[in-house]
């Protein structure tokens, strides 16, 4: 015990002599930590969100019926059921817009509600008369009374909203009240969304209700869970780079410390330590950095999701309409899970390292043995990098979904890394052939000899840049598609949502009036299910607006004229991919009457839509969803009298109005929306990049002073040390330019693989793959100053080294 | 080591057929082709021969820093080549001292810690010896420096130190002023003999110096991996 601690003594020793590679080490380990558990705490927070509005009123093992169509149903059911023997309780959920988000509102019966829904028992906690008596009460979480303003005032939001008290264990962004008020305030009166069973009856429910309600089995994922799982994955993708990219720097920094304790390792092994003792040592010695590196990467990481999760909680609720708390919990599991992601991290990265302190010969550990070692190691890491790369084909090949395009990326990226340091060694080798002057032959042999130590932050730098390149392209190939796919689909100048059927009507006899609209198209659409997906059926007409502008990736002959027929329907990319589907094929589709069997005569795009979409004539609609809200409506009108008509319509219509906005508004927030939903991929890829630039600080720093030994021989025979900074700077840049250019094509190869592959997989839609040259300047500009920011202060160290500094080399030399 | 092997009447140290070979880019260069050698307990012996005769393979073999590939190795009764590596670091830390040409000191440690490390480690520090020897070697000013700050006297009086903390049996020393000029290598070593007498512990020392050898009972001489030449120097026979 003596002997491992008085190593583990001589060990930690060196960190005080070497804080800088100490800290790049620190460092290094917590950020990766900090990215991976950062994510994984946005997800956590995400899912348990999901878990908990889904818990709030069904429980965790409770089944439920639901409408077999999908959407509301009547509450008539509820009642049969109830009368023959079937516990059930009766649940509405809908939702509204205030203050530009989406309140969930949540009608329950507080009498029925079975006994595992956490929302069980309120009745008695909050006392049922407040609950169910005029004008009732609304419960909600004290952070959604926040952002939506719901403390004190809120008879100013309309007569059918209650007072507003706290009840903490509401869901996020959700407001509970009895269920006959639900009913008014979301203007669905007798209207149910699912029944809540807690024990069946004698009567089986197809003798009871028919064929409108199916029974949905406890414990399977929520639709939130199952649409939102390609965001998260994609989250944790990156955080998945990000963490491989920190542990470079770990790598880095063990890997140097190891070669700057060979004296010391030596020296102990022989005054009589054990191999075994060294590696124990050792194995403390990370124990010990980890817990502290880990421990700091948590914190970060946990104060890095709390800034980005209403980022997060805006993405999933534009793109998902999913509520998400932004008040992070922090979960004993997150802490483990961290831990042990900063130990896996840690062994992974020091590995090596033990394994050659185990073996090492005690006389035949020379200084330079790790980099000659690594030079004749480059060959196996080509040969490595290659059949990484292989078998990622190979995984996407044989396996298929977003998870192995996921995997592609990762095994490409890995090994394009990998070969990266082989790349460039034969490339300094070549440089070396051609160059005729003294200087210029040091530069290109002393540039191989540095390539070792630099490489790993130069493959982190590799991967931050390639990222940036292809999720940079896919972005803004997205945005460029999504752009123009908004302009053509948005053509209408007007849009508008009536409060209700009856309020649509006066609308649309109003507009009917006015001589500068040239049409009133109606936009109705329902929710329904089909193939367990939900979906959305849109009712519209025929329009020459929609024949002449509406985009359509593929369609049958007289496309819109057999629409209007009432038999065929337009359906989206994604649930053509999802279903299966191509022009000509049938689809049934669940509507309130019986099932609408439709013939796709139409596959639209529809970015950004994780719902499968399909439009049918309106006529059709309104006969198969009798109950559907007919609300919705886009008006052409004549573009220089649109603004005094939205005044108009506002100043007659404005109480029966739910929403009305031009054209260019509806534009600026679907596009405001796209922009959030890549905000925290943008803040991701700027983080990995910005590691990527520490990785490569710090072992230029670290590695500077193992440079004297090179360098100063150099000096001694009249190369000033400002020249050598500026030689030094040179070959900083050079290695930075040339893993710029190694990055291009691994960049343009992710984000053909996220577009062609991730995006298809995880979305359902296959984007036009666009390449911007200017995007390849600016990461190829970002490399270089990274690269000099790195390089400039163990230059401007150098250039600044005293001749006694530069002589001590000589005099250490032995 | 027991103190019945301490009495057996054996050499404290005997060397039987040692062959060690190296790989070379030129194929395998066999640099000892069976050395025989012995040490009383408390004698002294210097080796010598030309660079690649195999003196510091030969030091280093004894010192269980490295194996044969054959023959035996004797250490006060015990074979040492033989042990499994465990044992032998257990040999290395209680009961053999290595002074090393280019010092070998922890750089990461002070004087101080360096000085103590191996009586640590060896569970065998005695503070008074330690003090002692920190006075005796005049390190008692420089205990809390590192050693880039030390000379190479400094530093290779801080390795003699360090060794001789644990009151070795055996004390090896691989030219230990190979880097010191004259007059600081003929101090550093009449102090590290002046020890060596006090402790009475063999010492075995590689030097290319005839001046330096002669200080010490007994030279032996290797030449192509074998010892050509083992005994007292004639101008030494008198003395002896």
């Amino acid at each position: 015990m003596k002997q491992a601690f008085w190593t583990l003594f001589a060990l930690l020793a060196h960190w005080r002599r070497h804080r800088l590679n100490l800290a790049a080490l620190l460092a290094g380990l917590s950020i990766a930590t900090a990215l991976w558990s950062g994510v994984q705490a946005l997800n956590a927070n995400a899912r348990k969100s999901y878990a908990d509005a889904a818990a709030a009123v069904n429980g965790a093992d409770t089944r439920a019926l639901v409408s077999r169509q999908g959407g509301l149903f009547p509450q008539s059911d509820y009642v049969r059921l109830r009368r023959a023997g079937w516990k059930v309780s009766p649940v509405l959920e809908g939702t509204i817009r205030l203050k530009d988000k989406t309140l969930r509102i949540i009608g329950i019966e507080p009498l029925t509600l079975p006994r595992g829904a956490r929302l069980s028992g309120l009745g008695e906690k909050i006392g049922l008369e407040k609950f169910i008596t005029s004008p009732g009460a609304g419960f909600a979480a004290p952070e959604t009374l926040d952002t939506f303003g719901l403390r004190g005032a809120v008879a100013s939001l309309g007569q059918a909203f209650p007072p507003v008290e706290v009840l903490s264990q509401a869901p996020p962004d959700a407001l509970i009240m009895d269920v006959g008020l639900a009913q008014k305030l979301l203007d669905r009166h007798d209207q149910l969304s699912r029944l809540i069973v807690e024990s069946e009856g004698e009567a089986p429910l197809s003798d009871v209700v028919g064929q409108t309600l199916r029974l949905v089995e406890p414990n399977q994922d929520s639709d939130l869970a199952r649409l939102t799982d390609s965001f998260h994955l994609n989250l944790t993708a990156f955080a998945l780079l990000s963490f491989l990219v920190g542990l470079f720097i770990v790598h880095a920094s063990f890997g140097l410390a190891f070669e700057q304790r060979l004296t010391i390792i030596r020296t102990v092994r022989a005054v009589g330590v054990s191999a075994r003792t060294l590696v124990a040592a050792m194995c403390m010695e990370l124990f010990a950095l980890t817990l502290l590196a880990g421990g700091g990467g948590l914190l970060l990481g946990y104060w890095m999701a709390q800034a980005l999760l209403p980022n997060v909680a805006a993405s999933l609720d534009s793109l998902y309409g999913a509520a998400v708390s932004t008040r992070l919990s922090l979960e004993p599991g997150w802490i483990l899970s961290g831990m042990l992601m900063a130990f896996a991290g840690a062994i992974s990265s020091a590995w090596s390292g033990l394994i050659r302190a185990f073996r090492l010969p005690i006389l035949r550990t020379q200084p330079q043995a790790w980099r000659e070692a690594h030079r004749h190691y480059l060959r196996r890491q080509g040969l490595l990098g290659a059949t990484v790369f292989a078998a990622a084909l190979a995984f996407w090949f044989f396996g298929g979904g977003y998870t192995a395009g996921f995997a592609l990326i990762g095994g490409a990226s890995l090994g394009v890394a990998l070969i990266l340091p082989v790349a460039m060694d034969s490339a300094l080798r070549l440089g070396g052939r051609f160059a005729n002057r003294p200087l210029t032959q040091w530069f290109w042999a002393d540039s191989r000899q540095q390539l070792p130590g630099l490489s790993l932050a130069l493959m982190s730098l590799l991967l931050a840049l390639a990222a940036n390149i292809g999720v940079g392209g896919m972005v803004e190939g997205f945005r460029l598609t999504f752009t123009q796919w908004l302009n053509e689909r948005l053509i209408a100048e007007v849009y508008f949502e009536a409060k209700d059927d009856l309020a649509a009507r006066r609308i649309e006899q109003w507009l009917g009036r006015r001589a500068e609209v040239e049409a009133i198209l109606p936009t109705w659409r329902t929710k329904t299910e089909i193939g367990h997906w939900p979906a959305e059926v849109f009712g519209l007409r025929a329009h020459p607006t929609y024949r002449e502008h509406f985009p359509l990736l593929s369609q049958s002959e007289e496309a819109w004229d057999r629409l209007t027929r009432g038999d065929a329907a337009l359906i989206s990319e994604q649930l053509a991919r999802r279903l299966k589907l191509g022009l000509g094929d049938a689809i049934e589709i669940p509507a309130q009457d019986a099932t609408l069997r439709a013939i796709v005569v139409g596959i639209y795009p529809d970015y950004g839509n994780p719902i499968g979409q399909l439009r049918v004539d309106a006529d059709a609609f309104k006969r198969h969803w009798p109950l559907a809200p007919r609300t919705n409506y886009s008006i052409r009108v004549a573009p220089r009298k649109t603004e005094a008509l939205i005044r108009d319509l506002q100043e007659e219509m404005g109480p029966s109005l739910a929403r009305l906005a031009n054209r260019a508004y509806v534009k600026e927030l679907s596009l405001s929306i796209f922009e959030r939903t890549f905000a925290v991929t943008g803040a991701l890829n700027t983080l990995t990049l910005i590691v990527a630039a520490i990785a490569l600080f710090f072992s230029l720093l670290t590695l500077n002073e193992m440079r004297l030994m090179q360098l100063a021989p150099v000096w001694a025979l009249g190369v000033s040390s400002p020249r050598l900074a500026v030689v030094e700077l040179v070959r900083t840049l050079i290695f930075a330019a040339t893993t710029a250019l190694w990055a291009l094509p691994l960049g343009l190869f992710m984000s053909w693989c996220l577009v062609a592959i991730v995006n298809v997989e995880a979305f359902g839609w296959r984007l036009p793959f666009h390449v911007f040259p200017g995007q390849w300047a600016q990461a190829f500009v970002i490399a270089l100053l990274v690269a000099l920011a790195a390089a400039l202060v163990p230059a401007i160290r150098l250039a600044r080294k005293t001749p006694a500094e530069l002589l001590r080399v000589f005099a250490n030399e032995g | 080591m027991t103190p019945s092997a301490l009495s057996s009447p054996q050499p404290f140290l005997r060397v039987v057929g040692l062959r060690k070979t190296y790989p070379s880019p030129q194929g395998a260069l066999e640099i000892l082709k069976g050395v025989e050698l012995t040490l009383e307990a408390g004698a002294s012996v210097a080796l010598m021969g030309e660079s690649g005769s195999g003196k510091s393979t030969l030091l280093h073999l004894v010192g269980c820093l490295d194996r044969p590939d054959s023959g035996e190795i004797w250490l006060d009764g015990t074979l040492v080549s033989a042990l499994p590596e465990t044992e032998q670091a257990t040999v290395r830390q209680r009961a053999i001292g290595v002074v090393f040409q280019q010092f070998n000191l922890i750089p990461s440690l002070d004087v101080r810690d360096n000085l103590a490390f191996q009586a640590r480690i060896s569970d065998r520090l005695e503070a008074s010896w330690l003090d002692e020897l920190t006075e005796r070697l005049g390190l008692s000013s420089l205990l809390s420096r590192y050693p880039e700050q030390l000379s190479g006297g400094q530093q290779q009086r801080v390795a003699i130190g360090r060794a001789l903390a644990v009151r070795p049996r055996l004390l090896l020393a691989d030219e230990p002023t190979g880097n010191l000029d004259e007059a600081t290598g003929d101090a550093v070593l009449n102090l590290a003999l002046e020890l060596v007498a006090e402790t009475g512990c063999s010492f075995m020392m590689v030097t290319h110096s005839a001046r330096l050898a002669a200080k010490l009972g007994r030279q032996a001489l290797l030449s192509s991996g074998t010892i050509v030449e083992d005994g007292v120097w004639p101008g030494r026979r008198g003395e002896r």
